[in-house]
């Protein structure tokens, strides 16, 4: 936990002081209900903006701390993550996906109007890649949006939408022009827009606390003016996108590994089988110093690459191999740790159960195991 | 009116500490360090007077290492207006801060002094009482309420048996318990903002206070570990093991 403090100054100390107090504050007392419940309450994004936690990597001309600061955003997102529910933190954080577009390539009234209402928590924001037809192939999507005079009207759907049923906003990657990856746009679409329907909230292995929806578009017009970055230009601007949700992904595998780590230590000094202690087993301490020793080293990795972005330093193939390394890990430790706890891992009150779960998404969203391989594989000239 | 805030760096309350292998103290070493909790209500109850409109400036003040700079831009962060680090690499000792803190009340003049009751790494409880004595001003202490009106400040204290309410001609000192409040956390803009805000530093010479520690600490020792509990047959068993064993009867 104080390893390579060196990343962090400060001003990330007192920042991820305060974020664990909001955690424990405002989070923890309800989290178990809120996750049985399939949702948390909406204020909670304007509580998380009162303390600036929402603001984290975003621009200060529209309300954000600053978006060049890679280890504030770090130092917050894991101690965000101590909450125990990753839906909930996919959700609160579905902005940091959404909102980069918009600040970085839309109109300046889209930005002036749109950020600051986010960044302040009183409307939500998503982001809109994944079809129903697939999600990793970004070049092949279907959704078409054709231009007429000065809207344009969009046929289609999208699905797996973190936020999906709630957001008001929601970035939208549509087909604009030929097939493959030069006939792809973004463009930002408002909930209550005629022609544009959400489905219900879908039920998932895990991240219970966060909504994800299915999305709709039926001849749905959307100004002109809502187009982000240029027409057909929008692969760039995805791509662009990914390197932060990946470094993202990387803190909440880390994060899931370490408190997989945390709660097995404790549980393994108070659970007795064959008249002492778990930890007073060899099998056991091996077991655990194996796995603090993975979780050491995927942080440290990812610490990094962290550093490599704030340098300004093109990652994608080391972002790629650190979200990799990264689940690979918290796969290895959120089992481990259920096996630790033995069926009492297996009942949703330990919350090795709930790290199990919510363990499985994080190899595939943001790029799957098998895409993060084809970009490295890529990157090496293969 | 000007409140003065001592507060002090120790051990995160989260932290389960060890004492260390030579017996000489608390290992120290890569734990995380926080504000004292009484010290976070002592700024909280000190900020909520600002808000009021009783108070016009905080001062936050603190005796230690270099690193304890960290606590008081966190007061900062939560509403003080400027800090004052004595700065030291001795143990602290309640005395000794005590006569650091009387030599800062004769500089700044407070018309209060609030800080906690008590720190949780020595647990002394002794330095508002200390202060008090040594400046000569009245005290409240343990507060569980705290009100300022007209020159005076009455102070709710949670004693045995009950609640007691003193009243105070200003300047005096409270120091303050559990219950007086609870404390915010530092939003990132004024996290931001304390950065900006004025630190001073000076040595306990500048302030004519001689810290060194009067008390030695012989040793050190972890409390002894709970035994696991008995399971007895019937109450005659039960009522000879407290007479007989554990002599409570």
């Amino acid at each position: 936990m104080n390893a390579s403090l060196d990343y962090f100054n400060d001003t990330h100390r007192m920042v991820r002081d305060s974020v664990r107090k909001f955690v424990e504050k405002e989070i923890l007392p309800h989290i178990d209900a809120w996750e049985e419940a399939g949702e948390f309450p909406r204020e909670l994004y304007s509580k998380a903006a009162e303390t600036g936690l929402l603001g984290i990597g975003h621009p200060e001309a529209y309300g954000g701390a600053g978006e060049n600061d890679v280890f504030m955003k770090v130092a917050a997102s894991e101690e965000l993550m101590r909450c125990t529910s990753g839906g909930l933190v996919a959700s609160l954080g579905s902005l940091d996906i959404g909102l980069p577009p918009v600040w970085k390539w839309g109109s300046e009234e889209l930005k002036a109007r749109v950020v600051p209402e986010v960044l302040s928590g009183k409307k939500i924001a998503a982001l809109a890649i994944t079809e129903p037809g697939g999600g990793s192939d970004v070049a092949n999507l279907r959704t078409r949006a054709v231009r007429d005079g000065d809207h344009y009207v969009v046929n289609g759907s999208k699905t797996f939408i973190t936020s999906g049923v709630r957001a008001d906003y929601y970035t939208v990657a549509v087909r604009t022009g030929d097939t493959g990856f030069g006939g792809v746009s973004l463009l930002l679409i408002e909930k209550g827009t005629p022609g544009f329907s959400v489905g219900r909230n879908l039920k998932k292995t895990g991240w219970w606390a966060s909504d994800t929806a299915e999305l709709f578009f039926e001849d749905c017009r959307v100004p002109a003016s809502h187009l982000i970055g240029p027409e057909n230009g929008g692969f760039f601007c995805i791509m662009t996108n990914f390197q932060m949700e990946r470094l993202m992904l990387c803190v909440m595998a880390n994060m899931t590994s370490q408190l997989a780590l945390e709660a097995s230590l404790d549980y393994v000094k108070q659970r007795e089988a064959f008249g002492r202690t778990l930890a007073g087993f060899q099998v056991t301490r091996h077991k655990l110093a194996e796995m603090a020793t993975l979780v050491e080293a995927s942080r440290e990795f990812t610490y990094r690459i962290a550093a490599k972005i704030q340098a300004g330093q093109n990652c994608v193939k080391e972002i790629s191999m650190a979200k990799n390394f990264a689940t690979n890990v918290s796969d290895r430790l959120t089992y481990d740790a259920v096996q630790l706890f033995g069926g009492m891992g297996f009942m949703r009150e330990s919350v090795v159960e709930r790290l199990a779960r919510d363990n499985r998404i994080l190899s595939i969203g943001g790029g799957t195991y098998e895409i993060m391989n084809e970009v490295i594989a890529k990157q090496m000239g293969l | 009116m000007k409140v003065l805030v001592p507060i002090k760096r120790v051990v995160d309350y989260n932290v389960k500490v060890r004492v260390k292998a030579d017996q000489s103290g608390v290992d120290l070493a890569n734990v995380k360090m926080a504000m004292n909790p009484f010290c976070e209500i002592a700024v909280e109850e000190a900020v909520r007077l600002k808000e009021k409109g009783v108070v016009t400036e905080i001062v936050v003040v603190t005796v230690g290492s270099k690193t304890a700079q960290e606590q008081l831009r966190t007061a900062m962060a939560l509403g003080a207006d400027r800090a004052i680090l004595v700065e030291t690499e001795e143990n602290t000792q309640p005395l000794g801060v005590a006569k650091a803190l009387k030599a800062l009340v004769e500089k700044e003049s407070p018309d209060l002094v609030i800080l906690g009751k008590q720190a949780i790494d020595d647990d002394n409880n002794q330095t508002g009482q200390m202060l008090a004595a040594l400046t000569g001003m009245p005290q409240g202490t343990f507060a569980s309420e705290v009100n300022v009106a007209d020159g005076k400040v009455s102070v709710t204290r949670e004693i045995d048996g009950g609640l007691q309410t003193v009243e105070l001609s200003l300047p005096a000192v409270v120091t303050t318990d559990l219950r007086l409040n609870e404390p915010r956390y530092a939003s990132l803009p004024n996290i931001m903002k304390a950065k900006k805000k004025p630190l001073d530093t000076v040595s306990p010479a500048d302030l004519g206070v001689d810290l060194t520690p009067r008390v030695k600490t012989l040793k050190v020792e972890p409390p002894a570990e709970r035994q696991a509990g008995i399971k007895v047959a019937s109450v005659e068993e039960l009522v000879d093991k407290l007479k007989n064993e554990a002599k409570v009867i």
